[in-house]
């Protein structure tokens, strides 16, 4: 399958270690010939693997700034979470018009698309009993995770576009009404937390194209930013605190409403609650806030400041915003009266393990619990998979060999060792002069000493 | 090269141990996972797997869970010995369960479990007898393989 993955490898500066592979939430990594690699099919594009590797050798595919020249008109479309990388004494106006000064004939903020997706978000849980719980969507590598590694469950997942979706698509059209240009001559440039965001562009889920033009990483332009932070344009700031506070962990389900509701950040906390549901537990929760990052897109890969601090930051703004007018009195404003926000399609994807045919992956499994049964068992990595059980299973389709677990290897050298020293000790007949001084001719006892104890196998 | 026309695991339950509850039915939903079997499929299997587990842990002491995986059909065996079911025809009913206040107060003891196994599993069967213990057999069909 033809996939854009955002999360790649800089060979150069891999050394093959075994960082990346162990924090991996979907065992997509393995290293071979002394380098990562990233199985296609497995990876979420989560960026744990960015966040674990010291050498820097993971890095987010994005796009540049250089390319606002492909388009007639352009627009910036921060995250929520970017209002957490300043001061907070830095409010929305100068951030905004900072961003503009970048070279954007526009900003409009995600927060806006959140607010619509909040409401679409809180009617879709009321109107939809069943099953329980129902999980937002808004995290695509939470998507993609449930996707691959529990693709019983997509059925719970809330299949509306994200506010980046919404926000992009609704700000297209009313760009090109506005300068009577085409719906494509418009540039839509997303600033994103995270890489997961970036694939959600390239590859969106459902195959459907994006709305969205190009993606950038805050990372890039933070300094540029930083130096533009004159001007005060207000009236950039069209979100109020409910969209801006999705940001961090907590924002969504406080703007949604939905009472009943489970928060969990952190990609392998995520997967501890899936694994629940999957159980059937947790089915008298409605609503499950679940972001890949600890923090939520606060704590993204491509955003710059502390997590921690970041998320203070995003409160600290939320709470000392000018109350806006309604939601629906500002959509009036812009000449809309209500945005329907679009469905999503959300295939399960789940990974081939073993094998297709039951037959062949029911022997397959029989060989990985025996080799399980000659391993260690102490996950080390060094054979490049993150643990043992994995290496089994790479053996049994085939991708490795049992001596690539350093111990296996340390027996197999040590049974030749003890073959070579004993072949050692093997005297060639004609030399053999044991057994010599009874009978004269000392040829027959010559060839019956062949046998001495030196039992050499071969 | 010798094809493996089943594939079994066994696996042995402590009555109240709540740190490892849980466990066995995750080895079984792992496994049924990496031998491909359909996403819902796995997921009924689990769900049962998971009820008679804690029912094994909440009602009786030690118990042993087995799964047998043939080409037709996955079966899931949970056996106790535990204190058996007095009264089979009630705890089959929603809501039903004798569970005491503090395992309740855990979030069990809704009496929802066997109803749940019922709903999830396409054969259910159960034999029990008082003082003696309990066995419970869960069978899920594989779909006809399309190939
Ligand atoms: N293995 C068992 N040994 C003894 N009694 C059992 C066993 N399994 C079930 N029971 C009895 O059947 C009743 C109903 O079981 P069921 O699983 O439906 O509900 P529960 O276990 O009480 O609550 P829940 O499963 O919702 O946590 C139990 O309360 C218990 O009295
Ligand atoms: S939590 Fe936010 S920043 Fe992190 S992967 Fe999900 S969407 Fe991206
Ligand atoms: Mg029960």
């Amino acid at each position: 399958m033809d996939y854009f993955h955002s999360v790649r490898l800089d060979r150069e500066k891999c050394k093959g270690c075994v960082n990346c592979i162990k924090r991996c939430p979907v065992e997509a990594i393995r290293v071979r010939h002394g380098k990562a690699e990233i199985m296609e099919d497995r990876c979420i594009d989560c960026g744990e693997c960015i966040r674990a590797c010291p050498n820097h050798a993971k890095y987010a595919e994005r796009d540049t700034i250089h390319d606002l020249t492909d388009f007639a008109y352009t627009v910036a479309l921060p995250a929520p979470s970017l209002y957490g990388q300043f001061r907070d004494n830095v409010g929305p106006g100068r951030v905004l018009a900072a961003i503009r000064s970048l070279g954007f004939d526009d900003v409009w903020e995600v927060a806006f698309g959140a607010e619509i997706v909040s409401q679409a978000t809180r009617e879709y849980v009321e109107n939809n009993r069943n099953p329980r719980p129902l999980i937002s969507s808004a995290c695509p590598a939470v998507v993609r995770l449930i996707q691959v590694r529990f693709p019983s469950l997509v059925d719970h997942v809330i299949p509306l576009e994200s506010p980046m979706q919404v926000t992009a698509s609704l700000v297209r059209r009313l760009k090109a009404k506005e300068t009577g240009l085409g719906l494509r001559e418009i540039g839509i440039f997303f600033f994103s937390p995270c890489p997961a965001k970036v694939t959600a562009v390239k590859s969106p889920v459902g195959g459907l194209r994006s709305e969205v033009d190009r993606v950038l990483g805050l990372t890039d332009l933070y300094g540029d930013l930083l130096r533009n932070m004159r001007q005060e344009r207000p009236c950039l700031a069209r979100a109020d605190g409910s969209g801006i506070g999705w940001g961090s962990s907590g924002g969504e389900q406080a703007a949604s409403g939905i009472e009943n509701s489970l928060i969990v950040d952190g990609i392998h906390n995520v997967i501890s609650v899936l694994e629940e549901i999957e159980l059937g537990r947790l089915g008298d929760i409605d609503f499950i806030e679940a972001q890949a990052c600890p923090g939520g897109c606060v704590g993204g890969i491509l955003n710059v400041n502390n997590r921690f601090v970041a998320g203070v930051c995003l409160q600290h703004l939320v709470r000392d915003l000018p109350k806006s007018s309604s939601l629906a009195e500002r959509l009036r404003q812009l000449g809309l009266e209500q945005v329907e926000v679009p469905s999503i399609v959300v295939e399960p994807r789940p990974i081939v393990r073993l094998d297709r045919d039951l037959k062949k992956a029911m022997q397959k499994l029989q060989h990985v619990n025996e080799l399980m049964e000659r391993f260690p068992g102490l996950d080390c990595g060094s054979c490049g998979a993150p643990t043992c059980r994995a290496l089994a299973e790479d053996i049994a389709v085939g991708k490795a060999t049992e001596t690539d677990c350093i111990f296996k290897l340390r027996e197999r050298i040590m049974g030749l060792a003890l073959d070579t020293y004993n072949l050692a000790q093997v005297v060639p007949p004609a030399m053999d002069t044991r057994g010599i001084n009874k009978v004269g001719g000392g040829k027959k006892g010559a060839a019956d000493t062949s046998g001495t104890d030196s039992g050499a196998k071969t | 090269m010798i094809i493996a026309n089943s594939y079994d695991v066994t696996l042995s339950v402590a009555g109240h141990d709540f740190v490892t509850a849980g466990e066995a039915a995750s080895q079984i939903k792992r496994t049924l996972e990496t031998l491909n079997l359909p996403p819902k499929l796995v997921r009924r299997a689990s769900i049962c797997a998971y009820e008679a587990e804690m029912n094994i842990i909440i009602h009786a002491c030690r118990g042993q869970m087995g799964l047998r995986v043939t080409e037709d059909k996955v079966a899931i065996v949970a056996h106790d010995e535990g204190p058996g079911i007095a009264n089979l025809d009630r705890a089959m009913e929603e809501g039903y369960s004798t569970a005491s206040e503090e395992i309740r107060e855990m979030g069990f003891g809704a009496g929802m479990g066997l109803p749940n196994m019922k709903k999830c599993a396409d054969k259910l069967s159960i034999k029990t007898k008082v003082n003696e213990g309990t066995r419970v057999e869960i069978i899920i069909y594989l779909p006809t393989s399309e190939g």
